[in-house]
């Protein structure tokens, strides 16, 4: 690389423009952190942007015991980790039945399951509201796992399927010629091998269901049952003045997420881009 | 393989599940948007009529519609743009190449509701963040009830959909950049294309596919955009931010209208239909000309 005094300044000036717009990506979350550690008598008398005078740690124990912000987080915990499990398992099995089994219909139903792809929820919001009424399944954790799952399969069974296509079928005609049967061959054998495509599909599906809003609004309004995105939108109501702990609240919502893409961030950008692969 | 039995028990959980809860509703919405129906009495069969009153004799429906094409255009027009400025400069071999892309792709992971929240906090009128800022800055004159009032709730409510899925766009537009072979950038070179020429004239056109499905997302996620508004206004003041879905959630389960609410589902599946095809022409004549 030639360094000419222009190029070298043209690097900077770059280098300035992408930290500047890490800055506005940032901040919200960064300022988010810093009131949830403030009291209101500080906010209010003018520091809104600036470090806490005092860390007020106690705004987190106070949304955890006097709010039912655990419940909340329990509820997301248990929909979500059930929803993944269910659109894991579901998705692989049809997968599998879609790319290794030979059925005159498997192109179909592969189209058939794509088709989900292209669906916004708003129109199954009734006629899944109603059915749920009718079975009364309002005010339960099935109420938002079978739609998230149901929703999630779509995704999922594209990714697996092409993910299926490409296990070489050497490993499986072994286990069968040693007597293994569909179904052992299916859990020993190839759900080991697919646990890449698997972990694409938990990983959208956790996002997808942890910050879902429409479905749980209108599905849950028992307190007991709500999960965070609705338990959120109450507790602003029950502190609607006192911002501390409202925000020591957004930012325990946000850090199993925050932590997850963190750790894992190659992962979820693939997860989360896989969708637009096929265009 | 072709035992019959264990393909129907691989297949039926989620064909059931999928069918129940995805295929079979918007069948039975289509059925509920042609009845004049309150969810209580029995519905009555009125044909086309819901239709026909969306778009003669509802015009906060139109006003929606009208403010979620807006957002569209926005979403086209400003989010893409900065997309595709980020994702060029961060697939030019920059150095923290790695770094940014974390960094503006974290607003994607974060919940709406969360991130709605906190805009509320920025807008709020006495101790917000951006009347803060332009009362130090002194501006006062400038200070508003963003959210409260009717000339800045829908900009005001805008601006945070825009941010958020800025990362999103930029890393599937940096991942096609990517996947250009360094020779095409080589020969380039060597023809004397370098920076903002070779973007122009190579990296765009090649990612023109991608370019592709991100107009289609940010469009069809602009027509059906509910969270940030249901979070942070609500459609209101007065419907000045009401977009489709926040009109229909209103018309179904505080009005009880169910068969009109229908009607406005189904308007909204067949929008987002119809603007998919569009654009894929729109792109398809385009590429022709090159």
């Amino acid at each position: 690389m030639r360094s000419t005094p222009g190029s070298v300044y043209k690097k900077s000036l770059t280098q300035l423009g992408l930290i500047a717009v890490a800055a506005v990506q940032l901040f919200p979350i960064v300022w988010l952190l810093l009131f949830s550690l403030k009291d209101n008598s500080e906010i209010f008398s003018g520091n809104i942007i600036g470090l806490p005078k005092v860390w007020r740690w106690e705004n987190y124990s106070q949304v955890f015991a006097n709010g039912k912000l655990g419940l909340y987080l329990f509820n997301s915990i248990v929909v979500t980790f059930v929803t993944i499990a269910l659109t894991s398992i579901f998705a692989a099995m049809a997968s599998y039945a879609i790319s290794r089994m030979r059925w005159k219909l498997s192109k179909l139903m592969l189209t058939i399951f794509l088709l989900g792809l292209m669906i916004p929820i708003h129109a199954s919001l009734l006629p899944v509201f109603l059915i749920l009424k009718n079975l009364s399944l309002l005010n339960t954790h099935l109420a938002l796992i079978l739609p998230y799952t149901a929703f999630g399969l779509s995704l999922a069974i594209f990714v697996l399927a092409n993910f299926f296509d490409t296990v070489p079928k050497d490993l499986e005609e072994s286990a069968f010629i040693d007597g293994s049967g569909i179904y052992r061959t299916f859990l020993k054998i190839m759900l080991p091998l697919v646990q890449p495509a698997i972990a694409t599909v938990a990983i959208f599906t956790y996002l997808s269901s942890w910050n879902e809003l429409m479905f749980a609004i209108t599905f849950i309004n028992k307190e007991e049952i709500k999960t965070l995105t609705v338990g959120i939108m109450s507790m602003v109501g029950q502190y609607s003045t006192a911002w501390g702990p409202i925000g020591a609240g957004l930012f325990i919502a946000t850090l199993p997420t925050i932590l997850i893409y963190v750790l894992l961030n190659t992962q979820v950008e693939k997860s989360l881009t896989a969708g637009a692969v096929k265009g | 393989m072709r035992d019959k039995k264990a393909i129907m028990i691989f297949v039926l959980p989620a064909f059931i599940v999928y069918c129940l809860i995805v295929l079979l509703p918007i069948l039975i919405s289509t059925y509920y948007s042609l009845l004049d129906w309150n969810g209580i009495s029995q519905g009555t069969f009125i044909g086309i009529q819901n239709y026909i009153k969306l778009f003669t004799g509802d015009p906060i429906f139109i006003k929606s519609l009208w403010n979620s094409i807006l957002l569209a255009v926005l979403s086209v027009f400003i989010q893409l743009p900065i997309s595709l400025i980020l994702a060029l400069v961060l697939a030019s071999k920059v150095k923290g190449s790695r770094f940014y892309r974390t960094v503006y792709f974290i607003p994607v992971v974060m919940s709406t509701v969360v991130i709605g929240q906190l805009w509320m906090k920025i807008y709020h009128p006495s101790f917000g963040l951006l009347n803060d800022v332009l009362g130090s800055l002194g501006l006062d004159a400038w200070k508003r009830e963003w959210l409260g009032s009717e000339s800045t709730a829908l900009g005001a409510a805008f601006v945070p959909i825009v941010w958020q899925y800025i990362g999103y766009h930029m890393l599937l537009m940096f991942a096609s950049a990517k996947s250009i072979p360094d020779d095409i950038y080589e020969a380039a070179r060597i023809d004397g294309a370098t920076g903002l020429k070779s973007a122009l004239h190579i990296t765009i056109p090649l990612i023109k596919p991608m370019l592709q499905v991100s107009v289609i997302f940010a469009v069809i996620g602009s027509l059906k955009t509910f969270d940030f508004i249901y979070v942070l206004t609500n459609g209101g003041p007065v419907h000045a931010s009401e977009v489709p879905s926040t009109w229909m959630f209103n018309n179904i389960f505080n009005q009880y209208l169910y068969g009109y609410g229908s009607a406005m589902a189904i308007m909204i599946i067949l929008e987002c239909l119809l603007f998919t095809v569009i654009i894929q022409k729109m792109f398809k004549t385009e590429q022709i000309t090159y």
